[in-house]
């Protein structure tokens, strides 16, 4: 199979169309034409770490801080999920912890993973790779709904003294950390897991 | 071996694989032979079908922000949210930005892009020339696409729903509803938009 740099072009990434290889700009649907580079994984880890270091405060600081008669409460992602299931919300609790624990932390791992692995002879596992890269493309941005779950609960839960929720700190880093993985993943180039290093150095 | 012209290739944008667009049929869909990444969704005439869904979601859109969203009511006090005070929840304090986030998460991104497929389709539909900056349009409507998040948000409203479930009861607002069908109605837009043919269509002159 001849590829686009194999033939001395380069292709859009954005529309397909395919352009001499000293081509800077798509002539056609005018995105920035990107040469197949490892130089692009920079940006890659630049998000990555950024979006690991706001996911420590997301964890450590409280999402939700509920008033009620009793009292008041904090809960953190983790305090959430548990107080879900100790009121037997078996689903709604899985959802939560998929989405705000487990879908991130696997995209850490995922994208990590799939940057490491660029240069490594891995053309038998390249189907494998790309269609990882489009789980984590596809899924990262629903670990959004945890954010929207505070803000729902926060704007609505506002019953004076009875009961009252307000947003905690972690709403905000959790937000960033999603957003940041979220680019880190769009900044990483699937042609890359196509090139071994035998091609590295051009046609 | 003769040299297609570069005007007729493809390039897979996964993979990089170079394929002959006169050799990807005019109905079918073409995938990509290496990797499978679908490169063109040829669908005839489906530029109105785009615009009328894009129109009709802009209008739910703008009937779902300003019409109650949910009700909340326990003993005696009764609350009720629209969208816009949903995404207005983080304004004071520190968490002020996360509320023009979650806003235009939520409401402005999705507005920005079916204003965008209007923008760029509405000429082309009734074989003009494209307007002027449709180019940068539509390529800001295909780039704001992770970021619109409507659909998150209506499973966000499931998940709160049973959360409040235990403190109080919750009614569901014409905005809930209209976000419903505004989801369905994005989703429908989804499967008749066809990148290759809008490109195509947008370059001729
Ligand atoms: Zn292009
Ligand atoms: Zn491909």
């Amino acid at each position: 199979m001849q590829t686009a740099r194999d033939a001395g072009l380069v292709g859009c990434t954005r529309c397909g169309k395919v352009w001499p290889a000293q081509t800077r700009e798509c002539g056609r649907c005018g995105a920035a034409l990107k040469r197949v580079d490892t130089a692009g994984l920079q940006a890659v880890w630049a998000w990555w770490f950024a979006g690991l270091i706001f996911y420590i405060p997301a964890n450590l600081y409280p999402m939700l801080r509920t008033s009620t008669l009793a009292g008041n409460q904090q809960n953190t992602i983790i305090g959430g999920v548990i107080e879900l299931i100790t009121h037997h919300s078996y689903f709604v609790a899985a959802v939560v912890f998929v989405a705000s624990v487990v879908i991130p932390v696997s995209k850490f791992i995922a994208i990590a993973y799939l940057a490491l692995a660029v240069g490594n002879e891995h053309r038998a596992g390249a189907h494998r790779h790309l269609h990882l890269f489009e789980v984590v493309e596809f899924i990262g941005r629903w670990s959004m709904v945890d954010v929207f779950v505070v803000a729902i609960l926060s704007a609505l839960v506002q019953l004076g003294a009875v009961v009252s929720i307000h947003p905690g700190p972690a709403a905000a880093a959790f937000a960033l950390s999603v957003a940041l993985t979220m680019l880190s993943a769009q900044s990483f180039d699937p042609r890359l897991i196509w090139r071994g290093p035998a091609r590295t150095t051009g046609p | 071996m003769q040299k297609p012209p570069i005007d007729q290739l493809i390039a897979c944008p996964k993979c990089d694989a170079l394929h002959h667009a006169r050799h990807l049929g005019e109905n079918e869909r073409a995938a990509c032979a290496r990797c499978g990444t679908l490169l063109i969704t040829p669908r005839a005439r489906s530029f109105l079908h785009v615009i009328a869904l894009s129109f009709t979601a802009m209008i739910l859109m703008i009937a779902a922000v300003f019409f109650p969203f949910l009700k909340i009511s326990a003993q005696g006090f009764s609350h009720a949210s629209s969208v816009f005070e949903v995404a207005m929840a983080f304004s004071d304090g520190l968490l002020a930005p996360l509320s023009l986030a979650v806003l235009m998460l939520i409401v402005g991104l999705p507005i920005v892009r079916f204003g965008a497929l209007i923008y760029t389709l509405w000429p082309l539909a009734n074989a003009r020339p494209a307007w002027p900056h449709a180019r940068r349009v539509f390529r800001l409507a295909e780039e704001l696409e992770p970021w619109a998040m409507a659909e998150i948000f209506i499973i966000g409203t499931g998940v709160a729903l049973v959360k409040i479930g235990g403190l109080a009861s919750v009614s569901l607002g014409p905005a809930f509803w209209a976000f419903c069908a505004l989801i369905i109605v994005n989703a429908l837009k989804n499967a008749f938009l066809s990148q290759w043919t809008i490109w195509d269509a947008i370059g001729q002159k």
